[in-house]
């Protein structure tokens, strides 16, 4: 049995942690929430001296090689701090489309770019989305980073593009946000011209499975952090003439907490080893990983304001910032009960 | 970091396979796939004596005492191999679980002569003497005295929750053995026979109708003084080692129970239309996530190297398992509709289902209730305050 991280995982992960907690600080975070939403010197950091954008990718087409399992275990680490970065949109959904499904000469053009953080990509999938040759009319209301994107992996059910943000037909509304460390833009195509990636379905599969499992290792970071926040905070606050973690009521909700978050960590690495292992569970696992991590993220970031009292409820408090991603996470690729649908059809034989 | 087993245990996982299914079909048929742990408990005496025989009744053990000397992996696949093969649970599961490896840690080299040759042949079956009617979840409040008189601990006070008591050969007992003591200090741990006038036992009837505890009352019970297990006021410390024992072995093996409770579930939901609710959906999907994680915690937990750190998936998993049953129990019944609670005929029997529904109250409640759970996690797991003793 080794469901256990392999020492070569352990150092990235203490490699990543160290990072974040250093260079993602609060104030760094909310400079970026005042401005677009990214922490560029972080980012630039995050892919050209740390090289960990291209963890995921593989060797032959310019990224780091290894799998989803590291790659979980950088979000976990960046989830952890709400790091203001593009890693969800640029990476794990653009340039794992990108890298699965483009030929060798889209690989070889877009890659470089995405894995250096030269070029922040944004992903655009539209179900409805008409494609007349390679022209493309449709609309998606919520791209992650999408304001700051020069590039878009523009998806309908069944065909995956490139399209350049400045192409005619193309325009970006930036959003106001309620998570300004990820604020979203509606992306209207009008007839854009979009660069067919050679393998749709492969791109739109392999972007999927790797923005459910990283979305889904940010949650369980993030339900993390809110734990231990809390738990230091009910160590030194006094009330009563005691530490208010000496309260039952109290007590319990964190252990209620412990006990989402350690399924949570069971359901994101299950769910990226069951990828890179090409097992026939992984399907399943990224869907159960994807709304359990979110659903426990959400309890965590809500108990986290409760337990604080006034004080999480204050804007200078960090609390806002992960109930924000929370919920942002629950909702973005797919809500929860859209994720246990998939698992329903699947354990009710209904799949076609 | 792998999903799996190594090649090597799953030829093991079809050697256990081939030989279960191969005892099923054959002499053990007539008890394939009984659920109920009190249900022919004379054929289940005979198939632990069966497993001993083959050798595949404590496989964990050494080989002197009757084991195999498997390996941990070995023995989660065993385990998991049992409840797949549709094999009903152990009625020695105390014998093997907890007083065998007891009575290895802690017995003495004539007492583990005495025991683990037998146990493992499944020719003495245990219970357990812990809960008292006073000391439920505060265990070290016990009562029930022991002295020692002319040679022998003579026992005086009741146990309660001795599970298979009725058909077990040995119990073993916490006893308060220093007179005024209280908590932990002063107790000592004895292991009775309990055929004999001093041991009386009454069943208690469950809220499904089944009666697979009793009541166990000591009215100058008696063993010899060298039934005793560790030192005189050591009671505490050999039965919270015992409680430590148990390392996830088994969590795969219960889990395939829950899958086959699951899959019966999810057969009623797709007969009777209960499939097609969407709020009905996504609870089964719920379901079947909450198992997966079971599984994936399990294999987390088994795959820890580092025994001296909190594990958080061991410190959590038994009120994951219990509330996760206890919901399935829930959901069981909302698919069957008002069919589940009604049963044919007249006694008061019921099927899978409905049984699962009543049975999973006790889930939450028996080895530490959810509030306790809560407790042990917040203090062990996040280094809370522990909980004030009272001076009642």
């Amino acid at each position: 049995m080794e469901f256990a991280f392999t020492e070569e995982q352990q150092m990235i992960g203490e490699t990543a942690r160290a990072f974040f907690a250093e260079n993602a600080t609060s104030d760094r975070t909310r400079k970026a929430m005042a401005a677009d939403g990214i922490d560029r010197p972080l980012w630039k950091a995050f892919c050209e001296e740390l090289g960990l954008s291209g963890i995921g990718i593989p060797e032959s087409t310019g990224g780091a090689g290894l799998g989803l399992v590291e790659l979980a275990i950088i979000a976990e680490a960046a989830g952890a701090q709400v790091a203001a970065l593009p890693m969800l949109g640029s990476l794990a959904l653009s340039a794992q489309a990108v890298a699965s499904g483009g030929s060798a000469e889209q690989k070889a053009a877009y890659l470089p770019s995405l894995l250096s953080g030269e070029i922040i990509a944004g992903y655009v999938h539209d179900a409805a989305l008409s494609a007349e040759g390679n022209s493309l009319t449709g609309a998606a209301g919520f791209v992650a980073h999408g304001g700051s994107a020069q590039l878009f992996v523009v998806t309908s059910n069944s065909g995956a593009w490139l399209v350049a943000a400045d192409a005619p037909g193309v325009t970006v509304t930036v959003l106001t946000t309620m998570d300004q460390t990820r604020p979203y833009a509606r992306v209207t195509l009008a007839g854009a011209q979009g660069e067919p990636l050679a393998d749709p379905a492969v791109a739109i599969a392999a972007a999927h499975r790797a923005g459910f499992v990283s979305v889904a290792a940010e949650a369980l970071g993030g339900a993390q952090a809110c734990l231990d926040r809390t738990v230091a905070y009910a160590r030194e606050r006094v009330q009563f003439g005691r530490a208010i973690g000496s309260f039952q009521a109290y007590k319990h909700r964190l252990a209620d907490m412990m006990i989402e978050i350690e399924q949570a960590r069971s359901a994101v690495y299950w769910a990226a080893c069951a990828v890179d292992e090409g097992s026939d569970e992984a399907e399943l696992a990224v869907h159960a990983a994807k709304c359990f991590a979110a659903d426990t993220y959400f309890m965590c970031a809500g108990n986290m304001i409760q337990l604080h009292g006034g004080i999480g409820f204050t804007w200078e408090h960090e609390a806002h910032l992960f109930f924000k991603r929370a919920r942002a996470i629950q909702t973005m690729l797919g809500d929860g009960a859209w994720h246990r649908e998939q698992i329903a059809v699947e354990i009710l034989g209904e799949a076609a | 970091m792998k999903l799996g087993f190594s090649a090597e245990d799953e030829l093991f996982r079809q050697e256990c396979a081939d030989w279960l299914n191969a005892e099923m079909a054959g002499a053990f048929k007539d008890i394939k796939g009984i659920t109920k742990l009190t249900a022919s408990p004379e054929r289940r005496k005979e198939w632990e004596q069966r497993l001993g025989e083959a050798k595949w009744g404590c496989i964990g053990w050494p080989e002197v005492w009757g084991g195999r000397n498997a390996t941990l992996a070995q023995q989660v696949i065993f385990a998991e191999e049992y409840a797949r093969a549709g094999v009903p649970g152990r009625v020695n599961h105390i014998g093997i679980e907890l007083a065998g490896p007891t009575i290895l840690a802690f017995g003495s080299e004539a007492q583990k002569q005495r025991f683990l040759p037998d146990i493992a042949a499944g020719k003495t079956i245990f219970c357990q003497g812990f809960s008292e009617p006073g000391a439920g979840s505060d265990l070290a409040s016990v009562r029930t005295k022991g002295r020692l008189e002319s040679g022998e601990w003579v026992v005086n006070g009741q146990k309660i929750w001795t599970s298979l008591a009725h058909i077990s050969d040995w119990i073993f007992v916490v006893t308060r053995t220093e007179e005024g003591s209280k908590g932990p200090k002063g107790l000592t741990f004895l292991m009775m026979e309990i055929d004999q006038p001093g041991i009386d036992i009454r069943g208690i009837t469950q809220i499904n109708g089944d009666a697979e505890f009793n009541e166990t009352f000591f009215t100058d019970a008696r063993c010899p003084a060298d039934s005793m297990i560790g030192a005189v006021g050591e009671g505490w410390k050999i039965a919270m080692g015992l409680l430590a024992f148990e390392r996830g072995v088994s969590t795969l093996g219960q889990q395939m129970g829950f899958r086959n409770e699951l899959d019966e579930v999810i057969a009623a939901a797709k007969a009777n239309g209960a499939a097609r609710d969407p709020l009905i959906r996504q609870r089964l999907a719920k379901a079947e996530i909450g198992l997966r994680l079971m599984r994936y915690g399990a294999l987390r937990m088994l795959s820890a190297t580092d025994h001296s750190k909190i594990d958080g998936a061991a410190l959590t998993y038994k009120i994951q398992w219990a509330t996760w049953r206890r919901s399935l129990g829930e959901l069981a019944m909302d698919v069957l509709g008002q069919g589940g609670e009604v049963t044919e005929g007249n006694e008061y029997e019921w099927d899978t289902l409905p049984n699962l529904f009543l049975y999973s109250r006790a889930d939450t409640i028996y080895g530490g209730t959810n509030q306790i759970q809560r407790n042990l996690i917040a203090e062990r797991g996040l280094g809370m305050p522990r909980e004030p003793r009272g001076d009642v």
